[in-house]
């Protein structure tokens, strides 16, 4: 069992300079919940950039080239039809399907990263801190495993604004 | 996020964030209302005929329907068209619309991705009933045959159809997916027993995490930059089923952009047609506003311009080509016997959108209905005429024929818009039919409240009315410049 300190705001101005503050007070967060993207959050907690938008480059690389080979290998190589004794190696016919799959892979082949890296699996059990932070609540959870002095700590985030503070045990 | 007091706000009234989600969630947690059962029943009904309809073109084929030896393409092609255009209008406000950031897409890009895919599913009903012999459609397919083995043609602009419309179909669905994924796990916070354990079966575990946004922007930007050209692809590739044959009335170059800003034209009227139901049905009135519907309004104007104009070029084109078997076409069309499916076509599609000009009738509820009814019978027979007015008097004068629709060919018409809202309708039943995390992230810079906070900093008075959707912004206190005015 992991034990948190849940503390949960009411707006996304007050938890940004909530956050702040505890992080000059040397207080570790684990990490942030909001009901939508709060924009300059990811700065704060030190969330990097995005690396997904590589994941979708290679996998629309892998797209344009599965394409590719099998209409040469399917009209070119393996039985080179003719169609009214035009080319049988008709690249700008390739154009088409070669798009479709590149986006098609591109899209699934991130959108399936994004499952994964987010542990967002079908059935996995929610690793929510407070229920309330898909409604209207902004929560901060901060580990209390290592913690020596969590009325301290208690305080510390009372003065951040916060307008609730709970105690939560869990598995995650 | 600042946003400047003059810009028109985007959520009216005074939710709070709880209040979004209160409102949001209602239609799903709550039992379902009358109207809602009136609704779903009548769609169902209509899914039935389909059913039937369907059923029997399968067993016996497409004898079933009025076509002859003339004319092989009609209502089922006709209707097809008409389903992937209406598709169209989902991804552009969810793709494009985001990448032009357009915050006012936020409140409606939900209903309107659900759409596509309900639209695009009916399309998909059509290539197999259009197929007589449904059960060999992996022939399309690019599966090796016995003959050692014969691939498909891959010059044929049908086999590029198959990849265009599954694609556009899987990756709309994992578009409104993601983006259905922080809702859900709203729903499911809320939710107690079995409703709980669904609903966080399809949340997938979401937490809403700093991490998590991070990615889930990303995801959707990424997205939407594939979607946009996905979805202009798509209607392009529909049109090369057309543009690629050698038929006069087909064989135009015209038609790739002529058949996209068509779709987004009858897409948009669906949209209105959908969202001013429901907007009125779930007492939506403070996320879609009139200003809403006036910005799609613009948008089915602007379309609409576009695709008079196309009518316009394609009769210029037709005089100036100096082909006879073209001018014929343009003649029979215009004064032939399917003169009136030309006329309607006229006259929904270019006269009735220009009607948009005047704020009084785009800013009307009831006018907006009307005109969304309107467009959409228009692009209905827009695709009637492009398919069976070219193809009814053929080359040879002795195989000039009519088309007469039978039972079967109404059935299954009729019965596609019965299966298309018996999806909308389930979909509105049981998730979210607005993106309750987006119009959150709007509520601090773009709603009535957020704009008349600022208006207090500036020493002005902001005043709204929901009626017209008028705002009056007056100084109340002289704030001179350098003063600070906290």
């Amino acid at each position: 069992m992991n034990k948190y300190a849940v503390a949960l705001y009411d707006d996304e101005d007050v938890l940004k300079s909530g956050i702040g503050r505890l992080q000059s007070a040397g207080v570790q967060i684990y990490n942030v919940y909001t009901p939508y993207p709060v924009h300059g959050l990811e700065k704060l907690v030190g969330v990097r950039r995005s690396r997904l938008d590589i994941v979708a480059f290679c996998f629309g690389c892998l797209g344009v080239s599965c394409a590719f080979l099998m209409m040469w290998y399917m009209i070119t190589y393996d039985w080179p039809m003719n169609i009214g004794g035009k080319p049988n190696f008709p690249i700008i016919s390739f154009i088409p399907i070669c798009f479709e799959m590149t986006v098609l892979f591109a899209s699934y082949g991130m959108g399936l990263t994004f499952f994964l890296v987010n542990r967002n699996i079908p059935g996995s059990t929610p690793r929510i801190m407070d229920e309330r932070a898909t409604d209207d609540r902004f929560v901060v959870a901060v580990s209390l495993n290592e913690e020596k002095d969590p009325e301290a700590l208690n305080t510390l985030l009372r003065d951040s604004g916060a307008v609730e503070i709970k105690q939560k045990e869990a598995t995650y | 996020m600042h946003e400047s007091i003059i810009r028109t706000p985007l959520v009216t009234g005074n939710p709070s964030l709880h209040d979004i989600t209160e409102d949001i969630s209602r239609p799903v947690e709550a039992k379902p209302t009358k109207a809602w059962w009136i609704g779903f029943i009548l769609s169902f009904l209509g899914l039935c005929l389909w059913l039937y309809s369907a059923g029997y073109t399968m067993t016996v084929g497409i004898g079933a329907w009025g076509l002859n030896k003339t004319i092989g393409w009609a209502w089922d092609i006709t209707t097809f068209v008409w389903w992937v255009g209406i598709g169209h209008a989902g991804t552009l406000i969810s793709a494009i619309l985001l990448l032009f950031r357009q915050n006012w897409r936020n409140s409606i890009n939900r209903s309107a991705e659900a759409m596509t895919l309900f639209a695009v599913i009916c399309a998909i009903t059509y290539i197999f009933t259009h197929m007589g012999r449904p059960w060999l459609f992996y022939w399309a397919l690019p599966l090796p045959n016995q003959y050692g083995s014969l691939w498909v043609n891959f010059n044929s602009p049908l086999v590029w159809d198959v990849f265009a419309i599954s694609t556009y179909f899987s990756v709309s669905l994992l578009f409104w997916y993601i983006g259905l994924l922080p809702d859900i796990a709203t729903i499911r916070d809320r939710a107690k027993g079995v409703a709980k354990k669904v609903y966080g079966f399809l949340s997938f575990g979401w937490t809403g995490s700093a991490r998590s946004w991070v990615r889930f922007e990303a995801v959707s930007l990424i997205l939407s930059g594939l979607a946009t050209p996905l979805v202009l692809s798509v209607h392009t590739v529909v049109s090369m089923d057309f543009a690629t044959s050698l038929l006069p009335g087909w064989h135009a170059t015209l038609f790739p952009p002529y058949f996209v800003a068509g779709a987004i034209f009858s897409g948009f009227a669906m949209v209105q047609t959908l969202l001013l139901i429901a907007r009125k049905a779930m007492k939506l009135e403070n996320y879609i506003t009139l200003y809403h519907i006036e910005l799609m309004n613009i948008i089915i104007m602007v379309t609409g311009s576009i695709v008079g104009c196309a009518y316009l070029t394609e009769l210029f084109i037709a005089w100036y080509s100096g082909v006879e078997y073209e001018q014929y076409l343009f003649l029979n069309r215009v004064s032939g016997p399917y003169w009136w499916a030309y006329w309607i076509m006229m006259t929904c599609n270019v006269i009735s959108p220009q009607l948009m000009w005047f704020k009084k009738l785009r800013t009307s509820l009831a006018f907006t209905f009307f005109i969304s009814i309107v467009v959409n019978i228009g692009m209905w027979f827009e695709r009637f005429v492009i398919i069976v007015t070219s193809l009814h008097r053929d080359f040879i004068p002795s195989s000039w024929a009519m088309f007469h629709p039978t039972f079967y060919d109404v059935g299954v018409f009729i019965g596609s818009i019965g299966v298309f809202f018996t999806l909308f309708m389930l979909f509105i039943k049981f998730l979210p039919g607005v993106a309750m995390a987006e119009v959150k992230l709007l509520l601090k810079s773009s709603s009535v409240a957020a704009k008349k906070r600022l208006a207090a900093k500036e020493g002005k008075t902001y005043e709204f009315s929901p009626e017209t959707g008028g705002v009056v912004i007056a100084a109340t206190t002289t704030v001179r410049k350098g003063e600070n005015h906290e």
